[in-house]
């Protein structure tokens, strides 16, 4: 399964534009296609992912304690219990950021892909170490922004780092879509923020209040019965 | 959007802010995606080699007078090559000119 396993690196430089929803989405929407999904939190000072999952008081050990020796990987994956294909990993805590290397990161990942067939990795905002870290684990990235200035700017520079790796393929997700606004020339448009990244567009996702409500439940939208605008693109 | 929006528009009184955004959006871009510090005067003399190289193919530089440098003006970088030029090498003597190349950053950027 090694060989096969995708690593994807969901990223987007800027906080608040929806990566951690998305990966949350995602490793449901995986999950339930069938495929073994793990979901890893690389963001150690802010995990969240916990939370969108409706994991968080679930969590016993980490990825470090698994580095560390402390415990075995299947003692520290979260697995969903409505979802069991779906696994969640914390990278580590918040106490101990500076102990995380690249390569850390890229064993943990490789331990990931012997067991599951998608990696997804959360990573944390901004383009210093934490982002660095989570680079190294990845193959492949998504980046998410949303239709705004100063995400899109960000979404540029994480574009320009990822690069210069070897990540590839890179693709855009745009998030928080407001149709009405497009329409009416009050906000980028699909093709501006497509066409200024240069990336190809993997999807839109519009803005969408069950997403809030989805949030303050630990209920996934894509792990519910009812449609709603967000949950039908994913 | 209310109906006076709509009128104001229509008339062109007021441009949309999508359009401010991009153009807004555009020229930031143009400024973060030049990493000033990532070109080094090595690169830099690298490159001038290379674009003299390309150029004595075809004429001839007086080559005490070349000057290769980095501007920036209103957020754009321009990389900007000024070389005489003293004959064409078909051997006759035609001008002696200051033929500048200019590229902007997006050219420059890897």
């Amino acid at each position: 399964m090694a060989e096969s396993t995708r690593t994807i690196l969901i990223c987007s430089g800027k906080g608040g534009v929806g990566k951690t929803t998305l990966t949350a989405n995602l490793g449901i929407a995986l999950a339930n296609s069938g495929a073994t999904t793990a979901v890893l939190d690389a963001d150690f000072g802010l995990r969240n992912l916990d939370l969108l999952l409706g994991l968080e008081n679930r969590i016993i050990y980490t990825a470090q304690d698994v580095l560390d020796e402390n415990c075995r990987l299947e003692q520290a994956l979260v697995r969903h219990k409505k979802e069991p294909n779906l696994a969640l990993l914390p990278a580590g805590d918040p106490r101990m950021l500076d102990w995380m290397k690249p390569e850390d990161m890229k064993r943990i990942s490789e331990l990931l892909s012997e067991k599951f067939d998608y990696v997804l990795v959360d990573c944390p905002a901004g383009v210093e170490d934490g982002f660095k870290n989570a680079l190294a684990a990845c193959k492949e990235a998504i980046v998410v922004t949303n239709p705004e200035l100063s995400a899109v700017r960000d979404a540029d520079r994480v574009i320009g780092i990822l690069n210069t790796s070897d990540i590839e393929p890179i693709q855009l997700v745009i998030n928080r879509v407001r149709p009405n606004m497009m329409a009416s020339q009050e906000m980028l448009s699909i093709e501006d923020v497509q066409g200024i990244l240069s990336l190809p567009l993997l999807g839109i996702v519009l803005e969408d209040e069950q997403v809030i409500i989805s949030t303050n439940r630990g209920e996934p939208l894509t792990l519910t019965e009812s449609s709603s605008p967000a949950k039908n693109v994913i | 959007m209310t109906l006076r929006d709509l009128i104001n528009k229509l008339l062109g009184r007021e441009t949309a802010s999508a359009n401010t955004a991009r153009e807004r959006l555009q020229l930031v871009l143009a400024h973060d995606r030049v990493d000033m510090s990532s070109l080094t005067t090595d690169l830099l003399d690298k490159m001038r080699k290379e674009i003299l190289d390309v150029v004595a193919k075809y004429v001839e530089i007086d080559f005490e007078e070349v000057a290769v440098s980095l501007e920036t003006e209103d957020r754009m970088t321009a990389l900007v090559a000024n070389l005489p030029i003293k004959r064409t090498l078909s051997g006759e003597i035609k001008f002696k000119k200051n033929d500048q190349i200019s590229k902007t950053d997006k050219d420059i950027k890897k």
